[in-house]
């Protein structure tokens, strides 16, 4: 006769209660645990939707993610034209935050050469962007609809695309316009600021006498043409031929001195170990102060549970039973309320976890991992309960 | 040969100044079908005798033999297995009936065979059959809060009968239950005493029920004062 499956069986209702309450928490484990997982998945989300094998950013930076990173854009062809490079594509990168339906809507807007790569990896709905201006294709998590318009800088934009799960670092969803539309979101400036920078110019030319009115006019005119370009990228991205040596490519981009080429394996570096380290050291904490009052809670459990018993395990001392069958009621209550409890927070985070607002991944290796620890957990924690059974003397069965 | 035979037995609780007799020097034999009452006040040493002789205790004189096997002699018997003879010789009642709430009534009786190595299905076979005899069979999956007092002693009196033991304690069987029932629980075990061939040692100091036993041991101060 099983007497931890009897002694549930009778407190059915706080034995049920209990697993719920410590099931609650261990899904808090598991979500925490997806959380940081969703962390790694969200910084990459951009690296691996790109598919590039070198990022070139602006000398002494860790960009385009973890810092700003601003370069030409024609250095592109410069790029594509060094040995062992294939393709070589410019990406522009900027949050957004605007007021829609009277609420902050926030999401990253990725700008792409149509011609290039690095655009949306699916078109789950709706096309690709075709046209060179007012199209973007945003990610299923904007929850924007085919057709519908967002104003951004000096101009509607149209939905013509939904793509999947694509995010920046910070987990904010991505849209996608082409590159040109990008950089007049980025770096256009109205007419106010454009009439205030000539007027400017204008004004320090006129102070310098060697200048003739004549040369005035044009330098004032090629400055403002400087000053007005929009022609700035982020990052140009690149793929290698087959067979390509990645290093090579990235010593003689590095001969030129203002640019550095980084590998996809640096770049993910540079966005696990530095923007997500303090996330993951902090979720790494909660989780073990949630599994350590986890296993102080079913210490108490057991522990006052084995209180309640104590004439019970008298009596049963007394009739002659086997210190395994005492300890093994109370080691099987501590594991069934632990398995009960994990499977409570298993499927409460299963069903779940695509509301929460950052991405949660759900890993085997994690879930796994983290069943081990719980049985662990009530291996260890019965053992109060355990110490004191077997310290309960038989003589305690006596008396009324 | 005597189910229980004690020779002077004593035992004395802590040491030096602090040290408290309990008992001293009890000697007493008690027959295969015979019921013995141990009659005295609260404090007066009887439950130390029950303790002592039910392996609970160990006496620090004196000597307990059960069943014919030498238990203690000063102290127990080198390698005696006392939770072994417990489970082999001795069955136990409590004043309070001590069933296992959690468990039903046949169940309670089950796990005393079950204990004992016997399998579930002979354990539950001989564990209704034994509760049929006792007058409860209809209550045999009924859980210890839904039966009354003295159903709940009598299934404790079946589970002290489950493995056929030589030797019966009880502890106050009878103190919690009403004149009529305490006068049921008696002749039950008197009968059982007899059919079973077994001897059944009784701690009490209700004086409604002596003339029930077969003997009565009277204790007072930690001594067998008559009997």
């Amino acid at each position: 006769m099983n007497l931890a499956i009897r002694d549930i069986r009778y407190h059915r209702g706080r034995f049920i209660l209990t697993s719920i309450g410590l099931g609650l928490l261990l899904g808090v484990v598991i979500s925490m645990g997806g959380i940081y997982r969703g962390l790694f998945a969200d910084a990459l989300a951009t690296v691996n939707a790109t598919k590039a094998d070198l990022w070139v950013v602006q000398q002494d930076t860790n960009g385009p993610f973890a810092e700003n990173s601003r370069i030409p854009e024609d250095i592109r062809y410069r790029i594509a034209a060094v040995p062992g490079v294939a393709q070589a594509s410019p990406l522009s990168f900027q949050t957004i935050q605007i007021d829609r339906q009277a609420k902050p809507f926030r999401f990253f807007l990725i700008g792409y050469d149509l011609n290039g790569f690095g655009g949306p990896p699916e078109i789950m709905a709706g096309r690709n962007i075709r046209q060179k201006h007012y199209e973007m294709v945003t990610a299923k998590a904007m929850k924007m609809k085919i057709g519908e318009k967002l104003h951004l800088g000096l101009h509607d934009y149209t939905v013509v695309g939904i793509t999947g799960k694509v995010v920046s670092s910070s987990g904010d969803p991505a849209a996608y316009v082409s590159l040109a539309d990008a950089q007049d979101i980025q770096f256009k400036k109205d007419n106010d600021a454009i009439r205030n920078d000539r007027e400017r110019i204008g004004t320090n030319l006129a102070g310098i006498q060697s200048i003739s009115p004549a040369q005035g006019k044009i330098l004032m005119q090629n400055i403002a043409g400087i000053t007005e370009s929009t022609h700035t990228v982020n990052t140009v991205v690149a793929r290698l031929k087959p067979g390509a040596d990645i290093g090579e490519v990235q010593k003689r981009i590095n001969r030129w001195n203002h640019f550095r080429p980084l590998s996809v394996e640096e770049q993910t570096k540079i966005l696990t170990k530095g923007m997500i380290e303090k996330a993951r050291m902090q979720l790494g904490m909660f989780r073990i102060i949630l599994l350590v009052i986890s296993s102080v809670i079913i210490s108490l459990i057991i522990y006052t549970s084995t209180l309640d018993k104590i004439r019970v395990i008298a009596t049963l001392k007394l009739i002659g039973s086997q210190n395994r069958v005492i300890v093994g009621m109370i080691l099987q209550q501590s594991l069934l309320m632990g398995i009960l409890a994990y499977g409570i927070g298993y499927i409460l985070i299963l069903l779940t976890y695509e509301k929460f607002p950052r991405r949660i991944v759900l890993e085997a290796f994690d879930l796994q991992s983290l069943f081990v620890i719980v049985i662990a957990i009530c291996m260890i924690s019965s053992f109060v309960g355990i110490r004191k059974a077997l310290k309960v003397e038989p003589a305690e069965a006596l008396g009324g | 040969m005597y189910a229980i035979e004690a020779e002077k037995l004593t035992k004395i609780y802590g040491k030096g100044d602090t040290a408290v007799t309990a008992m001293a020097d009890a000697t007493f034999q008690v027959k295969p079908g015979e019921l013995v009452a141990f009659l005295g006040p609260s404090g007066s040493g009887k439950t130390t005798i029950l303790t002592c002789i039910g392996l609970i205790n160990e006496p620090t004189r004196g000597k307990v033999i059960l069943d014919g096997t030498t238990v203690a002699d000063d102290g127990w018997q080198r390698g005696i297995d006392l939770k072994r003879m417990r489970r082999e010789k001795l069955g136990f009642i409590f004043q309070a009936h001590n069933l296992i709430p959690f468990l039903s009534a046949v169940e309670n009786v089950m796990v005393a065979l079950e204990i004992n190595g016997v399998g579930r299905n002979e354990a539950r076979k001989r564990s209704a059959e034994l509760l049929d005899a006792l007058n409860l069979g209809h209550r045999i999956n009924n859980y210890p809060t839904a039966l009354s007092g003295g159903e709940s002693q009598r299934v404790a009196i079946a589970r002290a009968l489950a493995n056929r033991p030589r030797v019966i304690l009880a502890d106050e069987p009878t103190a919690a239950l009403d004149t009529e029932n305490g006068k049921n629980v008696m002749t039950l075990l008197k009968e059982l005493a007899l059919s079973n061939n077994s001897a059944i040692l009784v701690v009490t100091h209700d004086h409604r029920m002596v003339e029930n036993f077969d003997r009565i041991l009277k204790v007072s101060d930690g001594r067998i004062v008559d009997g």
